[in-house]
């Protein structure tokens, strides 16, 4: 348990170290990646890019039967 | 129908997925390659100790990162895209596409979060031995990322390994190791991957001349150079090779595209390839769509037939063979596969008429038969024609495929004589004196992104009209949503991507400019 408990802290101290020691561009691309991962997930996920069949339909067997209907339809 | 499609809907679908996809490969290429070189010369600093190495792997490697950094996560808009334009198409092709897609998230998720962090924070905390095995591993992992995304779209371009099942009208994987061996897959993977390979040569080539031409890190920029010379022709040799073996690939599966690269209408035994060409208009026309003519041409006489088939005597079938049928050479003309694809078609309604009608056995009888090899291989595997009005409707642009094919040859060879004069310049000591070739390297660092770009913009518009060859058209496979809401995320994305560019760019070329002391 011990050596579990070291192995976490000596993990958490190499993360933690590589952070705080982070050269100039080092915390600028951490930044924009911050950034990014906000405006792709929080912004475009949720409110351009809803899953389409998802938001329609509920269940599988509905989803199948609108895109056999697309297929024979179209 | 193509009456009842919406083509701006497609069109700005279709615009988007481009946008994302050309500015996400502005990133990835040099991720492949740079983890590679870097790799190597910390290798070389394990082998000899020497600090001016460590410095070197450790400038080149942050230059890696910031590139890494940026373009991470930028392929994800992708899969986003599919859901929401692409829900016809993210249906049929039910766990084909999604599977290899879960190996690289769940492959770059912990390459990213282990062995990348080793990398950049590892330095004097870890040993050397496990620093540079990380190194590798994130080489390596890379490159294996990425072949899990071309594994997909290779199905696209050669569906195999399959089967389709009418009651969830989704295709459903029955070989794994068909999809991940797909002829296309294999070649694609390995062109794509070298052409990362060359890319990143030419960006180490280019930036180490830039020293040069400043008089200063002289022991990091000739020592780069030679790394970056080797590795590049090597790469540069590799991707003729798998270009070559590409061409012959698609010449079977896609045989419209190969036509269409090299504008051959009419087919013939003793195929000559064009060199150089230049189209024009002609009075021709295969249903509605232009015939283009060469105003002018230098062929290599035979060399397609020889390419495609091993002999002269080979006949590469024409774009007019292929769209009205060559009976002789026992090419099936598109409108035979219209009535083919329509027959499924048919198939289907009858299917689903027989399941709303509570007819269990003969809509299991109709979902047998797709079961069946021999109707996959004489109806269904025509299923897609059954969406065109005209058999020219299969006809790709033939000028943007033209062009696009002979522009990135021209552009491969034009690599490899750069990197063997960096060799040549390097042995004989005479480097720092060619400035123009300095230059020369320098402005080169655009030209292998060009190269990659067209690569992509040949394979996706070549294949033109399918989003999956032969079963599924870009037409069937869109989203029934507003082109407004299209256009909207489209100028999102490009204000995005433009901004993350410009960022990459600002932060590297300040590094550049501190160079390894910083």
């Amino acid at each position: 348990m011990n050596s579990v408990i070291t192995a976490m802290n000596r993990l958490f101290r190499f993360y933690y170290d590589g952070f705080t020691t982070m050269s100039w561009w080092g915390k600028r691309v951490w930044i924009i990646i911050l950034i990014k991962l906000f405006v792709l997930f929080f912004i475009l996920k949720l409110f351009f890019f809803p899953d389409f069949l998802q938001k329609k339909y509920s269940t599988d067997e509905q989803k199948s039967e609108y895109v056999l209907d697309q297929l024979i339809s179209k | 129908m193509f009456e009842n499609v919406d083509l701006t809907l497609v069109d700005w679908s279709r615009a988007q997925f481009a946008l994302t996809a050309i500015y996400h490969w502005l990133f990835v290429p040099l991720t492949l390659g740079l983890s590679f070189i870097v790799a190597i010369m910390e290798t070389i600093y394990f082998k000899s100790g020497s600090e001016e190495w460590k410095r070197m792997t450790r400038f080149w490697m942050t230059l890696f990162g910031i590139n890494f950094a940026i373009g991470v996560a930028t392929g994800i808009i992708l899969e986003f895209e599919f859901g929401t334009n692409w829900s016809n198409y993210s249906w049929f092709v039910g766990d084909i596409f999604g599977a290899p897609l879960a190996i690289e998230g769940i492959l770059a998720f912990f390459l990213e979060s282990t062995f990348v962090a080793v990398m950049f924070f590892g330095w004097n905390k870890v040993s050397k031995k496990f620093h540079l095995v990380s190194t590798w591993l994130v080489a390596v992992g890379a490159n294996l990322s990425a072949l899990w995304i071309l594994v997909a779209n290779a199905w696209m371009q050669n569906p195999v390994g399959m089967v389709f099942n009418p009651e969830t009208a989704r295709n459903e994987m029955v070989s794994f190791w068909q999809v991940l061996f797909n002829e296309v897959a294999v070649s694609k993977f390995l062109h794509t991957i070298s052409s990362g390979f060359l890319l990143a040569s030419m960006f180490v080539l280019g930036i180490s001349a830039y020293y040069l031409l400043r008089k200063r890190e002289y022991f990091l920029a000739k020592r780069s150079i030679l790394i970056a010379g080797i590795f590049g022709l090597l790469s540069s040799l590799l991707v003729a090779y798998t270009g070559d073996t590409s061409a012959r690939v698609l010449s079977k599966v896609q045989p419209v595209k190969f036509a269409a690269f090299e504008a051959l209408y009419d087919g013939k035994q003793d195929a000559g390839l064009v060199a150089i060409g230049i189209l024009k208009g002609s009075d021709r026309k295969i249903g509605e769509k232009e015939v283009n003519d060469f105003a002018f041409r230098i062929e290599i006489p035979g060399f397609l037939s020889v390419m495609t088939g091993g002999d002269r005597n080979t006949f590469v079938p024409g774009i007019n063979d292929l769209v009205n049928g060559n009976a002789s050479q026992g090419i099936m003309s598109v409108s035979d596969k219209i009535v083919r694809g329509k027959k499924v078609r048919d198939l289907l309604s009858d299917y689903k008429a027989a399941r709303a009608g509570n007819d269990r056995q003969k809509a299991d009888g109709i979902s047998g038969m797709f079961r069946d090899k021999k109707f996959i291989d004489d109806y269904f595997r025509y299923f897609g024609y059954a969406f065109f009005g005209k058999p020219e409707d299969v006809v790709p642009n033939v000028k943007v495929s033209f062009y696009s094919f002979h522009l990135m040859v021209m552009l491969g060879f034009y690599f490899i004589l750069v990197f063997v004069l960096a060799l040549i310049f390097l042995y004989r000591g005479t480097l720092h004196k060619n400035r123009w070739f300095l230059w020369v390297s320098l402005c080169s660092i655009l030209l292998p992104y060009v190269a990659g770009e067209i690569g992509w913009v040949l394979a996706e518009i070549g294949r033109q009209p399918w989003i999956i060859q032969n079963l599924m058209p870009v037409s069937a496979a869109v989203s029934q949503i507003s082109s407004g809401s299209v256009i909207t995320t489209f100028i999102l994305f490009a204000v995005l991507f433009t901004v993350l560019l410009i960022a990459e760019i600002s932060i590297m070329i300040r590094q550049i400019k501190l160079g390894p002391k910083h």
